[in-house]
């Protein structure tokens, strides 16, 4: 677990602010899901906020209401996120199979029971040191991170190697190394 | 010996260990994993070319084309090619290339038994639990992970029991138990944990029936969804055994039989379930879900003025050999109304010859049923889809905005039945009326 003693760097990221039960289909929606991901990005959550896909700045940060990625097993709708450049999402509850996709795939979801004092539209900036959430500059000095619920090593570690991909690739190279000696 | 749900049984076996705790991270071996036209080749052979690597074991891979066919344009033919071209270029042994939706043509051929424990790359992946099997959806590149590794991690699930007790009255089915559930619990009400299916009603229910339940426990957000097998689960076994050809026997895809427990095995333990959830099948009325989510529950007589321009019978939930029965029972001797289109997209071609067979689909086709092809169709939202404005009542699985058409497409949900009912009175209509 990542420890405020830990020396990860505190970053500064833009907040997008999503409603509740944001699903899948609003995600990736099905009519371009035969398309290439850098297509699919363009029509995120297109019904929902037309000029999110545009606008979007990679480092920017989406926090959401609860049952943020339910439906499908579509990991195109943590896909595009990634494709976009989203830097975590945070939000009270997910879909549980989005859940995976998203850290498979490389996307750090924050679980944040105090979601409520992030979703005050006032909030427009966020700061992250791993997966410590701080709502400003006075949170981060004093050390008071919102309450998450702390994501598993593995997983953490696998969102750091970039998703599930890089990291069979890293296992399989290490397999290969053990192998030869 | 600690007392074990019937999921932690399956996943202590899947683990290899005696007994599993909530909450505990364990790593298991898949028995059987499922992918299709959408979720597989095309997306697994590139990640595999990347790795360098190859399946772990192609007994245990089922590929079922039933997404992006029949090919519409250009792009799903592209799609539907990959399958075809990786299928047989892998030399894979289990293939259902157009022949329905695969969570009725895996079972219906015979590759589920009860305590594999199993993954699919389709979020309606638990329909498998209708067995008494562990199955749920995946993501590709999870997906991966399983055919490269033959493994998976998972954390052990609460197991949540939605006890009905009672009896299910005429008109009333397996796909308004859910939606009750559903509007109960919200799509995200069993929080990613375990639902197993108990109680006199869904002891009464069949096999398919049963598979209505459990597929939709995706709709609840559990990971997977259980009725422990009985008779009738080992009945419809013996009339669904596994892939064998008379020129080359096939081997059933996952273990053999002796490795699995004993199905008298497979049930909780008394003391085990951690949470459960009391219904009255005997008071249940059909259920209607309301644009556009399956958690939008209303009562039916709210929209007895609504009128519908297309019913739609179809989808893995919804249009199974008996959905099919249940909407020719409303239907027997009737034309639906003027204006309304009736559209039927069987599950699997199994089922639509077996409606053939049986009168069925000649009552649907005598009352104006346009049949489609049998595969996920609007369903998925893939292509073919409704159009702008139009109302449509569907007995399919999400009623997502803009997932079976334009943002303006009003989709409600209900049991084959009611769509039946429904498209015989040219508005939302109660089949119990009808049936009477």
């Amino acid at each position: 677990m990542t420890q405020d003693s830990s020396p990860l760097p505190v970053t500064q990221h833009k907040i997008w602010h999503l409603p509740a039960d944001v699903d899948t289909d609003a995600l990736a929606p099905g009519a371009y899901m035969q398309h290439g991901i850098d297509v699919i990005a363009q029509h995120c959550l297109e019904n929902l906020l037309p000029q999110f896909a545009s606008a979007v700045k990679p480092g920017d940060v989406l926090v959401a209401g609860p049952n943020f990625g339910i439906g499908s097993s579509r990991e195109q709708a943590a896909a595009v996120l990634v494709h976009l450049g989203v830097a975590a999402v945070i939000a009270p509850s997910y879909g549980g199979l989005f859940f995976r996709n998203a850290f498979n795939l490389g996307l750090l979801l924050l679980t944040c029971r105090e979601i409520d004092l992030l979703q005050n539209k006032e909030q427009t900036i966020v700061y992250l040191r791993g997966q410590l959430v701080y709502l400003s500059p006075e949170s981060v000095e004093t050390n008071q991170p919102l309450v998450c619920a702390p994501v598993p090593d593995f997983l953490l570690a696998m969102v750091q190697a970039g998703g599930l991909l890089p990291h069979l690739k890293q296992q399989r190279a290490l397999a290969a190394v053990t192998a030869h000696a | 010996m600690t007392v074990q749900s019937l999921a932690q049984k399956i996943i202590a076996r899947a683990a290899g260990r005696a007994s599993v705790q909530v909450g505990d991270i364990v790593t298991c071996n898949v028995d059987l994993a499922m992918f299709h036209d959408s979720s597989g080749p095309r997306r697994l052979k590139p990640m595999l070319e990347e790795l360098g690597a190859e399946l772990w074991d192609k007994n245990k891979v089922v590929l079922v084309m039933d997404h992006y066919v029949p090919a519409q344009d250009e792009g799903s033919r592209k799609i539907v090619q990959i399958a075809r071209d990786w299928a047989r270029d892998q030399d894979l042994p289990h293939v259902y290339d157009s022949q329905g939706i695969c969570h009725v043509v895996v079972p219906q051929h015979g590759h589920i038994q009860p305590g594999m424990f199993c993954v699919g790359g389709d979020s309606h992946s638990p329909t498998g639990g209708a067995l008494g099997a562990y199955m749920f959806g995946i993501g590709s590149t999870e997906m991966l992970g399983v055919v490269v590794t033959g493994q998976i991690w998972l954390r052990v699930p609460q197991t949540i029991a939605m006890h009905w007790s009672g009896q299910l009255s005429a008109g009333v089915c397996a796909k308004d138990m859910m939606l009750s559930m559903i509007a109960r619990f919200g799509m995200n009400g069993a929080n990613y944990e375990a639902v197993e299916f108990t109680g006199s009603a869904v002891r009464a229910l069949s096999l398919p029936e049963r598979m209505t339940l459990c597929n939709m426990s995706a709709e609840l957000g559990a990971q997977t969804g259980l009725v422990a097998p009985d008779k009738i689960t080992r009945a419809w076994l013996k009339a669904h055994p596994g892939p064998q050809t008379s020129s080359s026997p096939i081997h059933l895809p996952a273990i053999e039989d002796s490795e699995l427990p004993p199905h008298a095995d497979l049930h909780s333990d008394p003391g085990s379930i951690d949470v459960q959830h009391e219904f009255d099948a005997n008071g249940l009325s059909p259920q209607l879900a309301a644009p556009h989510s399956p958690a939008h529950g209303v009562p039916l007589a709210d929209h007895a003025n609504t009128k519908i321009d297309v019913a739609y019978i179809g989808a893995c939930t919804g249009a199974k050999l008996q959905d099919m029965q249940f909407a020719a029972q409303v239907l027997k001797g009737h034309q639906v109304a003027r204006g309304v289109q009736l559209l039927l997209a069987p599950a699997s071609l199994r089922d639509q010859a077996l409606a053939e067979r049986d009168g069925t689909l000649q009552i649907l086709l005598d009352a104006g049923a346009q049949v489609l092809p049998s595969a996920c169709g609007a369903c998925a939202g893939y292509g073919s889809s409704f159009g702008d404005g139009q109302t449509v009542i569907s007995s399919t699985a999400r009623n997502f905005k803009g997932r079976m058409g334009p943002a303006s497409t009003q989709v409600f949900l209900a049991s084959a039945y009611t769509v039946a009912a429904s498209a015989l009175k040219g508005c939302i209509a109660d089949p119990r009326e009808v049936l009477a």
